[in-house]
């Protein structure tokens, strides 16, 4: 490391070490380059896939009477339709987006975890097949893409239709939260040098709030399809009203996580917006501080609008005006977004290229959708327009304008990144229009459609009601929309091909991404900027050559490391370095086991998911294998003439936060299994005669005690490793703790009485069922950190593995609590 | 609700097009005057006048004390059956109706998750299994209108129609029970 070496060898040093070689081998690629390029195309296939779907639904609706497919193979057809572009295209889309991109934008090197992105990549691609498969073998879902039950229950959905999906997306949805927790984390840590909360480009922002949604919005749904999938396997009867359970439940868990979703979608693509229009704006964008503060304020506001999906279903009208209002509210921080967005350009000097055509039509379109948002906000309409055609228009506006159409612009602004290469702009115009127009046509019509009485969902229609021209002319446009994405592909293949070369930042941007080679090197960044103004008014074209020549952070290459840099959250001073896990197959093999255990519970093969579970376990357990010292390492030069320590010696590291957020996630999905329960008790029909689970009080009292001693036990060892002291005592007490709670946990759950007979019973099962889980995790977690000390990763410095067996033996001392008090409550004795 | 909103449609687009345009009045407003205009001062009165309207219409529209009719609507896939006041209880996928009166549908469900809806006449009201809803309906003069399931239901959502014979308060009165007023 003494005397710089020159650019072009610091490239060949640092590439040895990033590199990810060519042909099978790739399937090991942990690069957060190669696998958002991934996801985003795969997402591209899965939207190509939907789009097919879309016109198959375009040319049955063509006609009255049509007999082009029946209702069996329609049903399949939309219910695909809706979900593979929901979960399929549009969050991995985003997801795939946010990996390419943050990292690039934050002058990091790679995510936190780029072995958790390959996971989450192969755990979308496997869950996705399941659902294509499914489809070509012709025993698709098909109880319309939110699954109300008792529709999706066994008595009406016999096959393995709902299963698919139940399974399928659970599956994909691994993947989803995955992604959030480590966009979550790297945007609070993996940032340049000097980059504080208030310098990040809004694009940050962004996806911090959006990823921050996810980690609470998506376990409502996850424990929804876990009880349904119960309830369909073992007939515990969580959603049936005739024991108990309410169909209701499904309803209220599926758009708590439904509504945040929209926003969830919308929010990354908001960002392209922010992103975008300054560069054609020629100028900073316009209330930067306002818009974290609307974009914020939508993150909250969206988790208290789920209701306005269900305002027929017989809720008080005067709780529905809470809801009604609430949705009505969320207009201002989107007319904030607005109106600063076109602030920008009018004060800027506005010129025009591809991707502000697309912005304009996200305006035109988004802003029609944002209106019928309000109109159906208001409850007399929306319950003459629910379930109508015209729901179907306003969903449309509002995610192709608020997603598709931005994401377009994102497209045609950051393809050249990824090629290398300028578009060649033949195609791009026509296919903008084609686009445009054909949108219009399609859904304009759909308003009026639903306002004249049609509903969603039906495969024939009379021919006297005056109908038919709106759907023919709504099938007219499909297929010109149809038209004008097929240019666009052709159009990015040209590129492609013959796409001309350019040097750096062809737009001239004012973000990171652009101040290193395109198309990008495995590293991103030869070296690290230091970042002391906001990090949207940065000059790429000088800066990269000063980076690429090593002048910045971790300019060299050591020890055959992969580094990059983490900071403190709030400040961006530089904490640690962190050394990123290099490529290797362990994703793919975890998530194949996990697509195991997947396949075994949807062939009705139960008894082989347990080996699969336990097999998914074992080889998590392996991944921290290669990570950390046995000995204390001490600061060391990270360039610049600065030291910091490595992330194995910080108490704040990736690991720690991740791990911390999991439990978020984790504790929603226990909170809503808690409010499903109480929800039950106090809703659902066939409670007065309902049997109580037999839940012995002395037992609970021992699982109570034996988990919190367990989470006290291993506070205990974590201290006294701070210390100096020994870890062991306290970790094996925790082990011994733990694994007493989680028999006492299961004596419980074998002596309570028969789950099927009601839901009070069930939920308790349920409940404490999910209090062994963690008891027991928390009983392999403190063993896992009690071999790490005994492998010599664990020291006073090195203190990880003490605090993360502390955190999950906390929370299964937490939840045990909770847990047991929900069971003795429906038992009775509370 | 709709002029409002090509109004304020037309108001975005404008200032989109001025953007570009740049008569020179546009680029002097303040990033302040533009949030504060654009995201507060805009949106807030309108949304007050819209949620406070549809409150107090939502309000008028609830089944409010008693009324002199009450029908029972009872969804199983894929068809409907009424029962009446007097005792009556018909399958067949017709309702009968007083005319220039309110009347309170009860809507109940034998499995699935079902919608009435008559689209002519008013919103909707979902078929809960385990649950009653009500919802109140009044048509003005006799006549014929059609109904639907709008809550999709399976295989045979598409024909789970029924047909609306709306008559006069006697006659109705006089085949189906319930006191005409």
């Amino acid at each position: 490391m003494t005397g710089k070496p020159s650019p072009v060898r610091l490239h060949k040093d640092l590439e040895t070490i990033w590199k990810t070689p060519p042909g099978i081998a790739r399937l090991s690629s942990v690069n957060h380059t190669i696998l958002g390029k991934r996801f985003m195309l795969l997402a591209l296939i899965f939207f190509a896939i939907g789009g097919f779907l879309s016109m198959l639904i375009r040319a049955q609706l063509a006609t009255p009477h049509s007999a082009f497919v029946g209702p069996e193979i329609y049903n399949q057809i939309f219910t695909m339709h809706g979900t593979v572009m929901m979960f399929l295209f549009a969050i991995p889309m985003l997801e795939g987006f946010a990996i390419y991109m943050l990292p690039k934008l934050l002058g990091a090197r790679d995510l936190a975890f780029p072995r958790v992105t390959a996971y989450g990549f192969w755990c979308y691609f496997f869950g996705g097949s399941i659902l294509v498969i499914a489809m070509l073998a012709g025993v698709a879902p098909d109880s319309g893409w939110f699954m109300y039950t008792p529709l999706s229950s066994r008595p009406y959905t016999a096959g393995i239709n709902a299963d698919v999906w139940l399974l399928g997306i659970t599956f994909v949805e691994i993947s989803a939260v995955t992604a959030a927790i480590e966009i979550f984390v790297s945007i609070l840590k993996l940032r340049a040098p000097g980059m504080s909360l208030a310098r990040m480009p809004l694009m940050a922002w962004y996806m911090l709030v959006t990823a921050g949604m996810m980690i609470v919005g998506f376990p409502p749904l996850i424990l929804g399809s876990i009880l349904l999938e119960l309830e369909r396997a073992f007939d515990l009867p969580f959603f049936d009203p005739t024991r108990g359970g309410d169909s209701l439940l499904w309803q209220h868990l599926f758009w708590l996580f439904g509504h945040p979703e929209v926003y969830i979608i919308f929010l990354p693509a908001a960002g392209v917006l922010s992103t975008i229009i300054p560069v054609f704006a020629q100028r900073q964008i316009l209330g930067y501080r306002a818009i974290i503060a609307a974009i914020v304020a939508m993150g909250f506001l969206s988790f208290g609008l789920w209701v306005h999906h269900m305002f027929t279903v017989g809720i008080p009208h005067l709780a529905l005006a809470f809801f009604s209002a609430a949705s009505a509210l969320v207009a201002i921080p989107t007319a904030i977004q607005i109106f600063a967005w076109i602030g920008t350009l009018a004060s800027g000097r506005p010129r025009w290229d591809i991707p502000m055509l697309y912005v304009f039509g996200f305006f035109f379109v988004f802003v029609i959708g944002g209106l019928t948002g309000v109109m159906l906000a208001m409850v007399p309409f929306n319950t003459q327009a629910h379930d109508s055609y015209f729901v179907v228009a306003h969903l449309h506006y509002v995610l192709v304008g608020g997603f598709v159409f931005p994401m377009l612009a994102g497209l045609y602004h950051w393809l050249p990144h990824i090629t290398g290469r300028q578009s060649v702009y033949r195609l791009s115009i026509p296919a903008f229009w084609l686009i445009f127009i054909g949108f219009n046509v399609t859904f304009f019509l759909m308003h009026l459609t639903g306002l004249m009485g049609m509903p969603r969902r039906i495969s024939t229609y009379p021919s006297n009601w005056g109908w038919d021209w709106l759907n023919l002319l709504s099938s007219v446009g499909g297929f010109i929309l149809t038209m004008g994405f097929s240019l666009v592909l052709v159009d990015m293949i040209l590129q492609f091909r013959f796409g001309r070369r350019f040097r750096r930042d062809p737009w001239r941007a004012q973000t990171l991404e652009w101040a290193m080679p395109t198309p990008p090197t495995d590293y991103n960044f030869a070296s690290l900027p230091r970042v002391d103004m906001r990090a949207d008014a940065i000059e790429p074209a000088p800066l990269g050559p000063v980076l690429a020549s090593g002048e910045g952070y971790l300019g060299f290459a050591r020890n055959n490391q992969q580094e990059t840099l983490a900071v403190d959250m709030m400040t961006g001073v530089i904490e640690h370095i962190v050394i990123l896990p290099r490529r290797t197959y362990l994703p793919l093999w975890t998530a194949l086991a996990t697509g195991g255990f997947f396949v075994s519970l949807l062939l009705g093969h139960y008894w082989l998911a347990p080996f699969f579970a336990l097999l998914v376990t074992g080889l998590i357990l392996l991944w921290p294998a290669s990570l950390g010292f046995r000995e204390d390492q001490g600061p060391v030069p990270i360039g610049r003439g600065e030291t910091a320590p490595f992330d194995a010696e910080s108490t704040s590291n990736a690991a720690i936060l991740a791990n911390r957020t999991a439990l978020v996630t984790n504790a929603t999905l226990f909170s809503s299994l808690l409010f499903g329960g109480l929800f039950l008790i106090v809703v659902a029909p066939n409670w007065d005669s309902a049997p109580a689970p037999l839940v012995p009080v002395w037992l609970s009292i021992l699982a109570v005690l034996a988990a919190v001693a367990g989470g006290a036990s291993a506070f205990f060892a974590r201290a006294t490793n701070r210390a100096g002291g020994a870890v062991t005592g306290g970790l094996a007490g925790a082990v011994l703790a733990q694994g007493i709670a989680t028999a006492a946990f299961l004596a419980i759950m074998a002596g309570m009485g028969n789950p099927t007979a009601h839901a009070s019973i069930a939920i308790a099962f349920v409940t404490l069922g999910y209090c062994a889980l963690h008891s027991a995790i928390g009983a392999v977690i403190a063993g896992h950190a009690l071999w790490r000390k005994h492998q010599g990763y664990v020291s006073a410095r090195r203190a990880t593995d003490p605090e993360l067996a502390f955190l999950w033996n906390g929370y299964a001392g937490i939840t045990a609590v909770f847990g047991a008090a929900m069971a003795l409550l429906l038992g009775g004795i509370l | 609700m709709l002029f409002g909103s090509i109004l304020l449609f037309a108001l975005v687009m404008v200032l989109f097009a001025l953007a570009y345009i740049r008569t020179g009045w546009i680029s002097r407003i303040t990033p302040t005057q533009w949030i504060v205009g654009g995201g507060l001062v805009l949106p807030i009165p309108v949304l007050v006048l819209l949620t406070g309207t549809a409150l107090v219409l939502g309000e008028q529209l609830l089944p409010h004390g008693r009324t002199p009719v009450t029908i029972e609507a009872h969804a199983a896939r894929w068809n409907w059956t009424f029962s009446y006041p007097g005792g009556t209880t018909q399958a067949g996928d017709v309702l009968h109706m007083p005319a220039g009166q309110p009347v309170d549908i009860l809507v109940t469900t034998e499995d699935v998750i079902h919608a009435f809806w008559v689209p002519r006449l008013g919103g909707k009201i979902d078929a809960i299994p385990g649950h009653t809803n009500t919802i109140r309906l009044e048509a003005d003069r006799p006549g014929i209108y059609w109904g639907q399931c709008a809550e999709y239901c399976g295989i045979g959502h598409d024909i789970m129609r029924f047909r609306v014979e709306v008559h006069s308060a006697e006659d109705f009165a006089a085949r189906f029970g319930g006191e005409a007023r």
